[in-house]
């Protein structure tokens, strides 16, 4: 039974997964730890804009804006009252607000819902465009959630930010919230309403004719990224402890996009591998922008360096591997089972050689 | 708001305009022709005004001579990089060609930090810019007359090379059509860097024309005239020239005027832009002066 | 009472009018072809009942309903379903997928139960793909079901857009140049596909067709178009000796 097989392994692998982060969570230092979380949290990004563009083929740059609404409504609900008596010192947080201070798991999951509302209001009238259009329009949302962060200061401390939010995000959190962003979009691709979504990105007027409702399946596509992409910036706020609109300018966006474009459109396995290297990349690379000697020589740091290698990475990435990491392959049991039994035989050939 | 400030602000939204307008044009011919929405032209703007920075304080030369240099390199760097970056992808999914930009756009605005410094710097404006011109009542300072002069006389070198040459007729033809553009005989790569090349040179005048208007030039300043441009460019209808320069007068004026009329809405100045985009997209998504294009079914 | 009742639907374009005044009607169980020369507003025609465009007057009535302006996948779940004279299959899915997203109109669960592959879901899942296969089989394409639908041979290609429309379970099937580009023998055999399907689907069918000959034979009805209005209506004997019909089609393009 191939299938009973291929549930004890992903169940052996979860567990195998769990133990690691376990052990990583207790022995590693504050900065890896940092460093797994954000992957985590570029996993989600990045799967996201997968299901939106990469199998629905809406051209959403609303990432960022979304992201952004999480990362808010997380923080203010998890700060408390003192820690944002203390953030809100040009303009007094307004009064309800002042004193909320809930467990982060509901604050996780109201950063998603609102983020998921937001999305949703987003889509309701850009979802008439296409394309290009699309793509624009997001953009501008997403820009004008940021400016209104910077403008409604009694809520959100305007241009100063928020300061001393909690820093509750572990391994657990994040990548319990990941593996549930996984699953949960992975399975939705498999059911009819994932393949409408297809079709959709395939053909929109063919599918319309065919009796899919664009306008349904695209805002299901939208609401359920947005409740993710919203999760992960709650993570990520309640990780950094410091966030301000500056955050969520539109490269977060851009990032997002080249992360999901190297792991390739249409591979969640692609967008979750491409997430981890970027993170990992971006942070190996740091030492370059810091004084260090090799032998005799002492070479200055170079700030702003790794951001130049990273440029020149999606470049080379996006014109010589132009389908991506993992193009629309996925990862499956059976799939690396059968690379175990391809390389036997490869294995086994030179020895028969050397017999005859 | 009395008569005189009236029209300083007018003479202030109609420099910021033509700035937009001078950038536009570029992100527009892109468009027609590539569908590609090149986010890296506002970055040309960054690099045309450090390229005439260097040029006056580095190698102490005289503006005449530095910012037609600029143009110059500037509009190299923009042929290189659609030789190099966009050529390549021409036949593949355009999310291909839109990350490409994107990354070209990472690229040119962290190489600037890294070589030029992520401070910023202060730029010099020309003696002659710094004059106070007095009208009745209403004072400008003579860069902003200069800038309007300027790129008027851009906009008409452009529109006869356009309208009236053989080039130009060519990038009309292509942006009608690539395909049969090129069984004409004509040869279409040449032609798109060509566009490239005109839309790379305005955007450098555009760069050095907006750091004299803001003398504060740093390696992410192309970032948002960029975008307001792309926007003007969206507003006259993306694709279309002449669009591209009333869009952006159009945004330009309505930016300054919002504040001048409402200050308190100052804080939001750059939601305008946005807000007027998606209004604009919703009610009439090809832009003032844009065709409408129906699908073939 | 018609099937489909067309009363005199307009559609302009800025200045241009495509269709003028067009009106027919289509008892249950018949064939029908619209034939006329290119640009005649064939096309149009089948947007306009399809909700792809909105007539800019007239109405569209089907099953004794008035659904002018109606959405196309609204216009599709209440029994239309059509195919495209250029093929548009759905490239990033098989064969069998391809057929099965047009049962997707069909189905009851939510997306929730969908996603979380509940028993109910799981039910019509299965149910679905069967019901696909059986649609290829009786149509001879089972042996492709799991190829990607770019990879067949252009006239299978043909044939799995009709079984892709006959998943939507229609009552009237709209054809868009079925036959065009295939060779002569191939559009006769295609022809005769389509005579069966109308019987063994119990289907009414409207098809457009380019070359008059490939109809003659088939259907005993024809509405023969020029600029968007009717010129003639009859058997194909009456539509082939028509004066207006050979000056607007046959004069120009010498086809039959």
């Amino acid at each position: 039974m191939k299938k009973r097989r291929n549930l004890i392994l992903t169940l052996a692998a979860l567990i195998l997964f769990g133990g690691f982060l376990y052990y990583a969570q207790h022995t590693f230092n504050p900065y890896i730890l940092r460093i797994l979380n954000l992957c985590a949290v570029f996993t989600i990004f990045a799967v996201t804009f997968n299901l939106i563009f990469g199998y629905t083929g809406q051209f959403s740059l609303g990432h960022a804006g979304f992201a952004a609404v999480g990362a808010y409504v997380a923080a203010l609900l998890t700060m408390s009252a003192a820690q944002k008596s203390a953030n809100f010192f040009l303009k007094p947080i307004i009064s309800p607000l002042a004193n909320v201070e809930i467990p982060f798991l509901p604050a996780l999951l109201l950063a998603g819902l609102f983020a998921s509302v937001v999305g949703s209001l987003v889509a309701w009238p850009a979802l008439r465009l296409r394309g290009d259009y699309l793509a624009i329009a997001t953009l501008g949302f997403s820009e004008i959630i940021r400016i209104l962060l910077v403008n409604l200061q009694p809520i959100t401390n305007g241009a100063l930010g928020l300061k001393g939010i909690p820093s509750y995000t572990n391994l657990y959190w994040s990548w319990g919230a990941a593996l549930v962003c996984i699953f949960i979009i992975k399975s939705l691709i498999n059911t009819s309403y994932g393949r409408a979504m297809s079709a959709i990105r395939d053909d929109e007027v063919a599918a319309e004719a065919l009796g899919v409702s664009l306008f349904k399946h695209k805002m299901m596509a939208f609401a359920v990224s947005a409740f993710f992409v919203g999760v992960a910036g709650a993570l990520m706020a309640n990780l950094i402890s410091t966030i301000d609109p500056k955050v969520f300018l539109f490269f977060l966006t851009y990032q997002i996009v080249g992360i999901t474009v190297m792991g390739g459109m249409g591979s969640l396995t692609g967008s979750t591998i491409a997430a981890i290297l970027y993170t990992v990349f971006l942070e190996a690379l740091r030492p370059i922008e810091s004084p260090f000697t090799i032998g005799p020589l002492n070479i200055p740091g170079i700030p702003g360096m790794r951001m130049v290698l990273f440029s020149i990475l999606l470049l080379t990435v996006i014109l010589f591997y132009r389908r991506g990491l993992m193009g629309t392959n996925e990862f499956s049991w059976d799939w690396l089972i059968g690379l175990f039994h391809r390389k036997d035989t490869a294995l086994a050939a030179p020895t028969g050689g050397a017999e005859k | 708001m009395t008569f005189d400030q009236l029209l300083q602000n007018l003479a202030n939204g109609i420099s910021l305009g033509a700035l937009y307008a001078l950038i536009a044009i570029g992100y527009t011919m892109v468009y027609g022709i590539l569908r590609l929405i090149n986010f890296a032209h506002g970055d040309i703007v960054m690099i045309g005004a450090y390229a005439a920075f260097y040029g006056v304080a580095m190698f102490i030369l005289p503006w005449w001579i530095s910012f037609p240099l600029a143009i110059l390199l500037t509009t190299g760097l923009g042929m290189i990089i659609e030789r190099v970056a966009y050529r390549p992808l021409r036949e593949y999914p355009r999310i291909n060609l839109f990350t490409s930009a994107v990354a070209v756009s990472f690229l040119l605005e962290n190489l600037a930090n890294v070589i030029f410094g992520g401070r910023p710097k202060a730029f010099e404006r020309p003696a002659f810019m710094n004059e106070m011109i007095t009208i009745g009542n209403t004072q400008v300072v003579s860069y902003t007359p200069f800038i309007i002069i300027t790129a008027v006389v851009l906009f008409g070198g452009l529109l006869y090379i356009v309208n009236r040459t053989k080039v130009g007729m060519a990038m009309r033809a292509l942006s009608k059509d690539i395909e049969a553009t090129g069984l004409m005989g004509i040869n279409t790569d040449r032609i798109i860097l060509f566009s490239f090349m005109l839309g790379s040179a305005l955007a450098a005048a555009g760069g050095i024309l907006w750091a004299t208007k803001f003398p504060q030039i740093n390696p992410w300043m192309g970032v948002m005239p960029g975008l307001k441009a792309f926007i003007a460019a969206v507003l006259g209808g993306i694709g279309n020239i002449t669009g591209a320069v009333i869009g952006g007068f159009l945004l330009g004026l309505t930016e300054i005027m919002v504040v001048a009329f409402f200050p308190s809405l100052s804080g939001y100045r750059d939601a305008f832009a946005y807000t007027i985009l998606i209004l604009l997209l919703l009610f009439r998504p090809t832009g003032i002066m844009g065709e409408m294009q129906a699908e073939k079914v | 009472m018609s099937l489909l009742k067309l009363d005199s639907l307009t559609k302009q374009f800025g200045g241009l009018t495509a269709v003028k005044e067009f009106s027919t009607g289509l008892e249950a169980g018949e064939l029908c072809a619209l034939i006329g020369p290119n640009g005649s507003g064939k096309t149009t025609i089948f947007n306009l009942i399809t909700g792809i465009y909105t007539p800019t007057s007239g109405t569209v009535t089907f099953n004794g309903q008035d659904i002018t302006g109606w959405r196309p996948d609204r216009i599709t779940a209440c029994g239309i379903a059509r195919t495209f004279q250029n093929i548009r299959l759905f490239k990033g899915l098989n064969v069998l997928e391809n057929v099965v997203v047009g049962k997707h109109l069909r189905l009851k669960s939510d997306p929730f139960s969908a996603t979380f592959h509940l028993p109910n879901y799981r039910r019509e899942d299965e149910a679905m793909f069967a019901e696909g296969l059986e649609l290829l089989d009786s149509l001879g394409l089972s042996r492709l079901a799991y190829e990607a639908p770019t990879s067949l041979p252009y006239g299978e290609q043909r044939k799995l857009e009709i079984a892709r429309a006959l998943a939507t379970d229609p009552k009237l099937l709209l054809l868009d140049e079925p036959a065009a580009g295939m060779s002569p023998t191939d559009s006769e055999e295609l022809m005769v596909f389509i005579t069966h399907i109308l019987k063994t689907y119990k289907l009414t069918i409207l098809l457009i067709e380019h070359q008059m000959r490939v109809v003659m034979g088939i259907c005993p009805r024809i509405i023969a178009i020029d600029h968007g209005e009717t010129i003639a209506e009859g058997t194909p004997e009456y539509i082939q000796n028509h004066p207006k019909v050979i000056e607007a089609y046959l004069g120009v393009a010498d086809y039959a």
